[in-house]
């Protein structure tokens, strides 16, 4: 027998709980967030390191305090009823209601319902097989996530001589985790001349225990039969390929990877939901719906961020619109403008805006690259709707512009807004 | 402590299990000895996965016979055993007026073979059958016989077949050496643990050979022949449907692309005659060479959607055949060696042959068992199970409904399953391959952490000490504080 | 007049400051900044530079082994390895909420290692 929701909220980290507390302050009783792990918190929980919430709460918290900011509002609600341990199988969208098949050990098979749905799966890394690195397959080889469950959860030393390859927040992080407990990390290797890191991470957690940092940087094979015994790393040219003669033998038993994080979009995929090929991501309005009525997305299964802040940000936007939608207070004749990125700008979420919006919307993108004293720019067609100065804009650092509500009612029959960087002079 | 046995078979490859398989069906006391940590860890882990028609090995070949001959047996054999199998057929591609003649020598060859239903087909109809394929084919050799198998599940389910009718499975035991005598051998691992056979059974595949000698044996040399392969994500499946070769070389049968019985792609192998027999490296221009090579044959593969890339070795013999025969030094020694390409599409039949063989030395009465089970129980897999089935299998046992692998839908109880079964998982690629928690694209990322729970609670043994594949991979080295 | 250069990570900006030196090794200058924090972070980097610190501690007795810990206030940044030292030495006792002050003045800084997560 199926059981009736307003809304169900897929994972319970940052993104599902900031959305769901935001759709019951906007009057929804009836929510049910579905959570794999057995606590709330997601990702956050194994993110000890401080840093979160400097936007959000003005504050220097923790992964776990800044979690618990939530959690427990979200377990004293009454509007929320919470499933840990529990596992999403299939969202099937419907006409008047969307279907969620779950599993956990107690239920057994849950067979739900929903009248809106909001996905927040969050992210997972990109593993060694997808770089394709020559070599032998020794243990001793692991995501820097993996190695952070193990360290900051568990309490266990995955190695001891350690070197990283990718220099994203995550490796970084690692980097001076592994350092604070006893690990001798001899370098983080980065494939790009530039870190996609933040740089106050490459200062904190390399700089002060002078860990180098090498760019245009790779490891090119794996070496040990049982457990990793070193790697062989190796300069890269401009277009990322190994430069012959370049190599040299780093003795290792870790080798960690922080190459990038991929949104976890099963589900998304499964309930047909369209993905936006540059985000791996849903294409979603400005209120994160995706293209089907209802379906919402938020968090990093959406697009991935570099700070939770902006996760709890637009979360809330799901959140409420999850909420209008079920109080029928959704505009039914949305008038979509497309959003797209041109010249150096990635991507930009949303992918599109309704004209018919009252408060204004804010356009998040990335680089493809570094800027030094550029300028972002917000146009529709040949106009500039706005335009912003930055010193520095880097692939690793989300940026945002703003569109009004009247700059849209203007926007003639056909218009797109696109979002293109020029470096200035 | 020093342990009888009737026959020890050594290795315990697909070769090495079905053996034990078929041997245990007698009343016999059976040892299975594995220099690794766990069933599959040679050859049988990280091969092509396919069942050959047969049209490519020289008539009168072992290699020709028991191809044929296996690839019949084997759609009962994996239903027996719940192993997955698929009849997807094969096709050899023909580029050029140059390959028209390969392709009718090895029609021609096939039929010699007794191969059924091969023959020669135009563009159009391979176009029609594999729309995704070089449109500047000329046309292709179709083997409808050919299929596809899961290596390792043949051998894990063999292993756990035989080790349910009695046979005692000796894993970590690397024999090192082996003293003959009137009524029997005695046999000694590396770390000087001791078991006694009335015969031997030499299925050691790329160490057939060491082995061999150990007994005085030097009638034949293997000599291991690399292979690298790239694995694609479940994305790509679709790509195409039959295995598609090109026109042989001398090396092997070429580079092949093909759907694996798990809905992935496979492309490979790159074939390289190497020094050392436990080089499973692979290397930059292998994984390169693969990738231009299969270009030729599906153009659009998605190379991106690479999961895991992989290299097995293929244990080439100097005899360029299989090596089936009692030893010439011993005929209570039988080797099962050389066994490369078409081996595990002709294991089914070897492992029957050897039985034979067997059979012709054994001087003792030989009698079946009455209650021998020739197969398993089917392994539970919740991602296959219908809603209702899903129910029934939670109520049973709750872990069922705690997924571990979320890429492939593994479930905690499926993992308990593989740890005790027979012959069950003793360390994270044992999991790996039993359940399949950890084969998707975030390649354990996320269950590993768990996995190594798990383990280390069903073995009661401390987290350090689970391993990757056995002795010294252990993936912690201590505690933090 | 010397001169040194820091990346401020006051916040996620990264700006570059260009700090100018006085006789005495003081701060009389800071560019490169967007925003007040900039200077006082380049005052505090010249003078004493200093870090927030985080690690774990072992649990004893609780639902984790672990509870995460933070430095309520950041510490000398010469005493960041000290500290982690201290804490892989440390032990706590379950139950613990956030904030409960898990090493007080730690290594001798005068800042307390508190609780960042709940073990019951």
């Amino acid at each position: 027998m199926a059981e009736n929701y307003e809304l169900i909220v897929v994972g319970g980290g940052p993104a599902g709980m900031a959305a769901a507390l935001e759709a019951e302050k906007d009057g929804v009783t009836k929510i049910l967030l579905l959570e794999r792990a057995e606590t709330l918190g997601g990702i956050l929980e194994q993110c000890i390191h401080t840093g979160f919430g400097l936007h959000y709460f003005g504050e220097e918290l923790s992964g776990p305090e800044y979690a618990d900011r939530f959690i427990v509002p979200t377990e004293q609600s009454s509007a929320i009823e919470v499933k840990l341990d529990t596992m999403v199988l299939e969202v099937t969208p419907g006409e008047n209601a969307h279907q969620v098949l779950a599993i956990n050990k107690t239920d057994g098979l849950l067979e739900l319902n929903a009248r809106a749905v909001i996905l927040a799966m969050g992210c997972r890394e990109r593993p060694r097989g997808a770089l394709n690195i020559a070599g032998t397959r020794p243990a001793g080889v692991l995501s820097a996530g993996t190695a952070q469950k193990y360290v900051n959860m568990d309490g266990y030393l995955p190695g001891k001589e350690v070197v990283i390859l990718g220099s994203g927040d995550i490796g970084l992080i690692m980097a001076r985790r592994m350092t604070f407990e006893g690990a001798h990390v001899k370098m983080v290797c980065e494939l790009m001349p530039y870190s996609s890191g933040l740089t106050r991470n490459i200062v904190q957690c390399l700089d002060d225990f002078d860990i180098p940092l090498k760019r245009s940087c790779t490891v090119v094979a794996i070496h040990g039969t049982e457990r990793l015994e070193g790697v062989t790393i190796a300069k890269v040219d401009k277009n990322r390929r190994p430069v012959p003669g370049t190599e040299a033998f780093v003795p290792c038993d870790l080798l960690l990877l922080s190459v990038g994080l991929i949104p976890e979009n099963e589900l998304t995929r499964g309930a047909g939901i369209e993905i936006d090929p540059v985000t791996a991501g849903a294409c979603v309005s400005q209120d994160r719906e995706t293209k089907i009525p209802g379906v919402f997305a938020c968090g990093n299964v959406l697009h991935v961020h570099d700070l939770v802040d902006y996760v709890t940000m637009e979360s809330q936007l799901a959140g409420a619109g999850a909420a209008a939608y079920i109080q029928d207070r959704a505009d039914k004749n949305p008038d979509y403008v497309g959003t797209h990125g041109k010249n150096g700008v990635r991507y930009v979420v949303p992918q599109r805006v309704n004209k018919h919006v009252t408060e204004n919307v804010k356009l998040y993108f990335r680089v493809g690259q570094v800027y030094k004293n550029a300028v972002a720019r917000l146009r529709a067609g040949e106009t500039v709707l706005t335009q912003r100065k930055r010193a520095r804009l880097a692939p690793g650092e989300m940026e945002d512009l703003t569109v009004t509500p009247e700059q849209l009612s203007l926007l003639p029959e056909g218009a797109e807004l696109t979002i293109e960087v020029a470096e200035g002079k | 402590m020093t342990e009888n046995y009737d026959v020890a078979v050594i290795g315990a490859g697909v070769i090495g299990t079905l053996i034990a398989r078929s041997l245990s069906r007698y009343n016999l006391r059976v040892a299975l000895l594995e220099k690794l940590h766990d069933v599959a860890q040679g050859t049988t882990k990280a091969n092509s996965a396919i069942v050959h028609a047969g049209f490519d090995a020289k008539p009168g070949t072992f290699k020709a016979k028991y191809n044929v001959r296996g690839a019949a047996m084997m759609p009962e054999l994996c239903q027996t055993l719940h192993v997955p199998y698929a009849n997807n057929g094969a096709l050899v591609l023909g580029f050029d007026d140059d390959d028209v003649p390969v392709l009718e020598s090895l029609l021609e060859r096939g039929r010699r073979n007794k191969v059924p239903g091969l023959r020669l087909i135009g563009k159009e109809e391979l176009l029609a059958m594999e729309p995704n394929v070089n449109p500047c084919a000329v046309g292709a050799l179709y083997a409808p016989s050919g299929g596809i198998v899961s290596p390792f599940d043949l051998a894990i389910a063999a292993a756990e077949c035989a080790v349910a009718n009695g046979v005692d499975f000796y894993r970590d035991f690397d024999v090192a050496r082996i003293n003959q005598h009137d009524t029997h051998f005695s046999i000694y691992s590396a770390a000087g643990k001791k078991r006694t056979a009335k015969l031997v059974v030499n299925a050691a595949g790329v160490h057939a050979d060491d082995v061999a000698h150990l007994v005085g044996d030097d009638s034949f040399h293997i000599s291991p022949r690399r292979g690298e392969y790239l694995l694609l994500d479940n994305t790509q499946a679709g790509v195409v449907n039959a295995t598609i070769f090109q026109c042989p070389s001398d090396m092997g049968k070429g580079v092949l692309i093909t759907p694996t019985v798990h809905h992935n792609i496979l492309i490979g192998p790159s074939a390289d005659d190497i020094d050392v027999k436990d080089d499973l490296s692979t290397t930059d221009p292998g994984l390169k060479g693969i990738q231009t090579t299969m270009r030729l044959s599906v153009p659009g593969y998605q190379i991106k959607d690479v999961i895991t890339s992989f290299s097995g070795l293929r244990a080439h013999s100097n005899t360029g055949d299989f090596v089936l025969r009692p030893s010439l030094i011993d005929p209570r020694f039988i080797h099962a060696a050389g066994i490369e390409s078409p081996g595990l599409s002709a294991s089914p039949a070897i492992a029957a042959y050897v039985v034979k063989l067997f059979a012709d030395v054994w001087e003792e009465e030989l009698s079946e068992k009455t209650n021998w089970n020739p197969g398993r129980p089917k392994p539970l897999r919740i991602k296959e199970l219908s809603r209702e089935e899903r129910r029934e299998a939670i109520k049973k046992r709750p872990e069922y409904g705690r997924i571990v692998c979320r890429c492939e839908t593994v479930s905690e109880g499926e993992i308990i399953d593989a740890i005790r079964a027979p012959a069950g998982a003793r360390d994270m690629d044992g999991v790996k391959r039993r359940t399949r928690a950890g084969m998707g694209r975030c390649q354990a990322g996320f269950c590993g952490t768990k996995v190594l729970e798990i383990l280390s609670r069903e073995l009661q043994l401390p987290p350090q000490e689970i391993t990757k594949f056995g002795a010294g991979s252990q993936i912690l080295l201590g505690k933090t504080k | 007049m010397s001169e040194r250069n820091f990346i401020c990570v006051a916040c996620p900006m990264g700006c570059e400051l260009h700090v100018a030196l006085d006789e005495k090794g003081g701060v009389a200058a800071v560019t490169g900044n967007n925003c007040k924090r900039g200077v006082a972070y380049a005052q505090a980097e010249t003078t004493h530079p200093t870090r927030s610190f985080h690690s774990t501690v072992r649990v004893e007795g609780g639902n984790a082994p672990l509870v995460s810990v933070k430095s309520r206030a950041p510490v000398p940044k010469a005493m960041l390895m000290d500290c982690a030292k201290a804490t892989r030495a440390a032990k706590a006792k379950a139950p613990i909420a956030i904030g409960d002050v898990l090493l007080a003045d730690v290594c001798g800084t005068g800042i307390d290692l508190i609780a960042t997560n709940r073990v019951s």
